[in-house]
C-alpha cells in the first residue's frame, strides 16, 4: 500500500456482520487500528474488546444506519480519524419468495444492498480523492453477475452495487484511490445459516478476511474468494438467455 | 441434522447442531431434551456428540480481558488455545498446560482437564483455571472457583455439569518462543523409565516403537525440554525472541485406503523414526509450534486411518505397578501385530480430583485403526489396565464398556450420583455419558 503510514485506520461498515468482523480481525492482526460501524454500536463492545485484546490495536465502535443516507456525511465527519481503508460489508439477503409479493420489503433489500452501501462509499470516495490516497472495498456478490429466479431481488441490488464500484474505480484510478470489488460466493455466516451450501464452494468468514487483506495489499480490482467461483459464474453468464430462462440454477 | 464424529472419526452419529453466539442463545438451546457442548471436535470418541442437541461453541470465542501483571486471561469457552498463543506469546506468555494440539477450545480443555508434557511439574489444565462460568439447565449462570463443589465437578467433568461459557486461566511467563530440547534414545522400557525418573526438565515425553519385541520391547526416544531463556538463543534470534519461522502446512487430501497402514508399513515407519532419532539425538533448539504441536502442521491427519476411523487407547498405570503394567501392555500389542503409529509415554504427577484422568504414574497413548481385531485388542488392554489399578482417559475413549470403566474408575459412581442428585443427568448428556451411564 502506498499510504503515508503503513497501517492506516480501517473502517468497517456493517461491523456486526460475520464478514465485517472477520475482515476487521485480518486487518487488526496486521496492525491496523479498526473502526467498527453498525446499528446499535454499543452492543458490539464484546467484539471490540476481543479484537483490541487479541491484536493490541485500537478498536472503536461507531453508530451507523446505512439506510439513513442523509446522515452519511455527518457520520464521516464524526469519525475520530480519516480511514485509509473503508470496507463496506453492509447487506441483507431477504426472502426472495416473500419479497416477490411484499414490495416494501423488496425495497428494503434493494436499499440495504445498493443504495446505502453505494452512498456510504461515495462519501468516502470524495474525501479520499481530495487527499489523493485511500482504498475502498465493496463486498458485492456473485448473485449480481446474473439474475436468477431464486434470488434476483438481492441479486439485482448487488448488480447495481458491482456496477457502481466498477464506475468508481474507473473515476478514481488517476486520483490515487483504489477500489476493490469482492464477490465472495457462499460464505458460512449467520446470513446464510439456513441455506445448505456445498462445502467445497463455501468459504469461512476468516478465509474471506484474509483474502481481502491480500487483495488490498496487491491492489486487485475484482476478486472471487474461491477461484472456482470465477469458473462457475463465467459459465452461468455464458448461457444464452433463451436457454437460461428454462434452467433452475 | 449434521453428521458428527470425534477426531478419530469413530463412531459417527447424526446430531442436531446449534451454534450459539451469546449466552442468551445458549440458554435458548437448553429448553428441550439433553444437550452437550462441543468445542473444536478434538476429543477422539463420542464425548462431544448428542443427537438430540449438540452445542457448537466455536462462535462463543471472544477474549474478554487480560491482566499483564498476573497473566490471567478471561475468555469465552470457544477460544482456541492456538488463538491464545497467537495473541499472547508475542507479549511473553504461554499456556501453563497444553495438550498435543493447539486446535482445542478452552472449554474443551477444562471439560477434559487436559494434561501436557509437564504434568508432573505443573499439574493439569484445571490447576491453572481461576474461575469458570457454568450455565445450568435453567439458563442461570454460576461463577465457580477452586474450592467450590461445582468447580471440582466441572474440571474433568466432560461437559456434564452444564455448559462452560467463560473462564479465566493463568498463563506462564516465557522469554522466547523456543524450546531447548534434548532427545535421548532408550533401548528398552526400563531405560526410558530411568530417564523419566531422573529428569528435572519441565517437559518430558517418549515416542515408542510398539512393534519392537523381546529385548527391544519399549525401545523409544525420550524427549525433554525447557522454555529457552532469551540468553539461550543464538544472537540472530535474540532480537526477536518470539518470532519463529512459519511452518509449511500440509493436508491429507483423501481418506487413505485400508491397506496403506499395515504391520509392515508401521514397522518400517517406527523403525525409521527410532533410528533417525538416535542419529539426531542430543540437544536442539526447536520452535514452540514444532515442539508441542507436530501434527497440527498436517491438516486432517486423522484421514490417514481411512474411512473406518481410528480409536485411541490411553491409560494411566499407577507408579508402583507401572513397569509391570506397561510391559504387559506392550507385550500384548506386540503379540497382536496391530501396530500403532503414535505410541506416546508420559510420566504423570500426583493429582487428586473428582473425575480428571491423571494420577501419579505413567500414561501410554496409542492409535489403532478401527477393526474387529483392534477393538478386541483394546479390550485385552482394558483388562491389563484394570489388573494394574489403572484407568482410561475419557477424552480419548470411544468404545470402553460401562462395566469395565466403572471397575477401573470407582469415582464414576459418585459422579453419576451427583448428576442425578443435582438434576443434571436429564439435561446434559453425550453419547459417551449414555454409553458409560455417567
Amino acid at each position: 500500500m502506498t499510504f503515508r503510514t503503513e497501517t492506516p485506520p480501517v473502517l468497517i461498515l456493517g461491523g456486526r456482520s460475520d464478514i465485517g468482523l472477520a475482515t476487521a480481525h485480518a486487518f487488526a492482526a496486521a496492525g491496523h487500528p479498526i473502526m467498527l460501524a453498525a446499528r446499535r454500536a454499543d452492543t458490539l463492545e464484546p467484539e471490540r474488546a476481543d479484537m483490541a485484546l487479541r491484536h493490541s490495536v485500537e478498536v472503536t465502535v461507531h453508530e451507523l444506519d446505512a439506510l439513513e443516507v442523509a446522515g452519511h456525511e455527518a457520520f464521516a465527519d464524526a469519525l475520530p480519524a480519516e480511514p485509509g481503508v473503508v470496507i463496506c460489508a453492509v447487506g441483507a439477503l431477504g426472502d426472495q419468495d416473500a419479497n416477490e409479493e411484499d414490495h416494501a420489503a423488496a425495497v428494503e433489500i434493494m436499499r440495504a444492498n445498493y443504495e446505502g452501501p453505494a452512498i456510504l462509499l461515495a462519501v468516502f470516495a470524495n474525501r479520499m480523492a481530495a487527499r489523493g490516497e485511500g482504498v475502498l472495498v465493496g463486498i458485492s456478490s456473485v448473485a449480481g453477475d446474473r439474475g436468477r429466479a431464486s434470488n434476483y431481488i438481492y441479486g439485482s441490488a448487488k448488480a447495481g452495487f458491482t456496477a457502481f464500484l466498477s464506475g468508481l474505480r474507473n473515476r478514481l484510478a488517476r486520483q490515487g484511490v483504489h477500489v476493490l470489488t469482492v464477490k465472495p460466493g457462499f460464505v458460512a455466516t449467520r446470513m446464510t445459516a439456513h441455506h445448505e451450501t456445498p462445502t467445497a464452494l463455501t468459504a469461512q468468514p476468516e478465509e474471506l478476511g484474509a483474502a481481502i487483506l491480500r487483495a488490498v495489499r496487491k491492489r486487485r480490482n475484482v476478486i472471487y474468494v474461491r477461484p472456482v467461483w470465477w469458473v462457475i459464474m463465467s459459465i452461468i453468464c455464458a448461457i444464452p438467455e433463451a436457454v437460461f430462462r428454462k434452467t433452475r440454477i | 441434522m449434521t453428521r458428527l464424529s470425534g477426531w478419530g472419526r469413530y463412531p459417527v452419529a447424526d446430531c442436531t447442531v446449534t451454534a450459539p453466539r451469546t449466552a442468551e442463545e445458549v440458554a435458548g438451546a437448553l429448553t428441550t431434551g439433553p444437550v452437550i457442548a462441543r468445542g473444536n471436535g478434538r476429543s477422539y470418541g463420542d464425548p462431544a456428540m448428542q443427537p438430540a442437541g449438540t452445542l457448537d461453541m466455536r462462535r462463543m470465542a471472544r477474549m474478554i480481558a487480560f491482566d499483564a501483571d498476573t497473566g490471567v486471561l478471561e475468555a469465552e469457552a470457544g477460544v482456541l488455545l492456538g488463538d491464545v498463543i497467537a495473541a499472547f506469546l508475542p507479549r511473553g506468555w504461554f499456556p501453563a498446560v497444553t495438550p498435543g494440539t493447539k486446535l482445542v477450545t478452552l472449554g474443551g480443555c477444562i471439560a477434559s482437564d487436559v494434561h501436557g508434557k509437564n504434568h508432573r511439574r505443573d499439574g493439569s489444565f484445571g490447576a491453572h483455571v481461576v474461575w469458570i462460568d457454568v450455565m445450568g439447565a435453567d439458563g442461570s449462570v454460576a461463577r465457580c472457583a477452586p474450592g467450590d463443589e461445582l468447580f471440582a465437578w466441572t474440571v474433568g467433568g466432560m461437559g456434564l455439569t452444564g455448559v462452560i461459557l467463560r473462564c479465566a486461566i493463568r498463563l506462564r511467563r516465557v522469554e522466547s518462543g523456543w524450546i531447548a530440547q534434548e532427545t535421548t534414545p532408550a533401548r528398552d522400557l526400563s531405560a526410558a523409565m530411568e530417564i523419566f525418573e531422573a529428569t528435572q526438565a519441565t517437559y518430558s515425553v517418549a515416542w515408542f516403537d510398539c512393534l519392537a519385541t523381546g529385548a527391544d520391547l519399549g525401545r523409544s526416544l525420550v524427549i525433554t525440554g525447557e522454555h529457552a531463556a532469551r540468553g539461550d538463543l543464538p544472537s540472530e534470534k535474540r532480537s526477536r525472541p518470539f518470532h519463529v519461522p512459519a511452518r509449511s502446512r500440509r493436508r491429507v487430501p483423501v481418506d487413505a485406503p485400508a491397506f496403506a497402514l499395515n504391520r509392515y508399513s508401521i514397522r518400517a515407519f517406527n523403525g525409521l523414526y527410532y533410528w533417525n532419532g538416535r542419529r539426531g539425538a542430543g540437544k536442539a533448539l526447536v520452535d514452540w509450534d514444532s515442539c508441542f504441536y507436530p501434527l497440527d502442521a498436517i491438516h486432517d491427519w486423522n484421514r490417514i486411518y481411512g474411512r473406518p476411523g481410528f480409536a485411541q487407547f490411553q491409560c494411566v498405570i499407577p507408579l508402583a505397578a507401572a513397569k509391570e503394567g506397561l510391559t504387559a501392555l506392550l507385550e500384548a500389542i506386540s503379540a497382536s501385530g496391530q501396530g500403532s503409529f503414535l505410541a506416546v509415554l508420559k510420566r504423570l504427577g500426583a493429582q487428586d480430583s473428582r473425575m480428571s484422568f491423571p494420577m501419579e504414574g505413567y500414561t501410554l497413548a496409542l492409535d489403532f485403526p478401527v477393526s474387529p481385531a483392534t477393538l478386541s485388542l483394546m479390550e485385552r488392554l482394558d483388562a491389563i489396565t484394570l489388573d494394574h489399578g489403572g484407568r482410561l482417559y475419557l477424552a480419548k475413549d470411544s468404545r470402553v464398556r460401562a462395566e469395565t470403566f466403572r471397575r477401573m474408575d470407582p469415582r464414576a459412581a459418585a459422579f453419576a450420583a451427583m448428576r442425578t442428585g443435582e438434576g443434571l443427568a436429564d439435561h446434559f448428556a453425550s453419547l459417551q455419558s449414555e454409553r458409560l451411564k455417567l
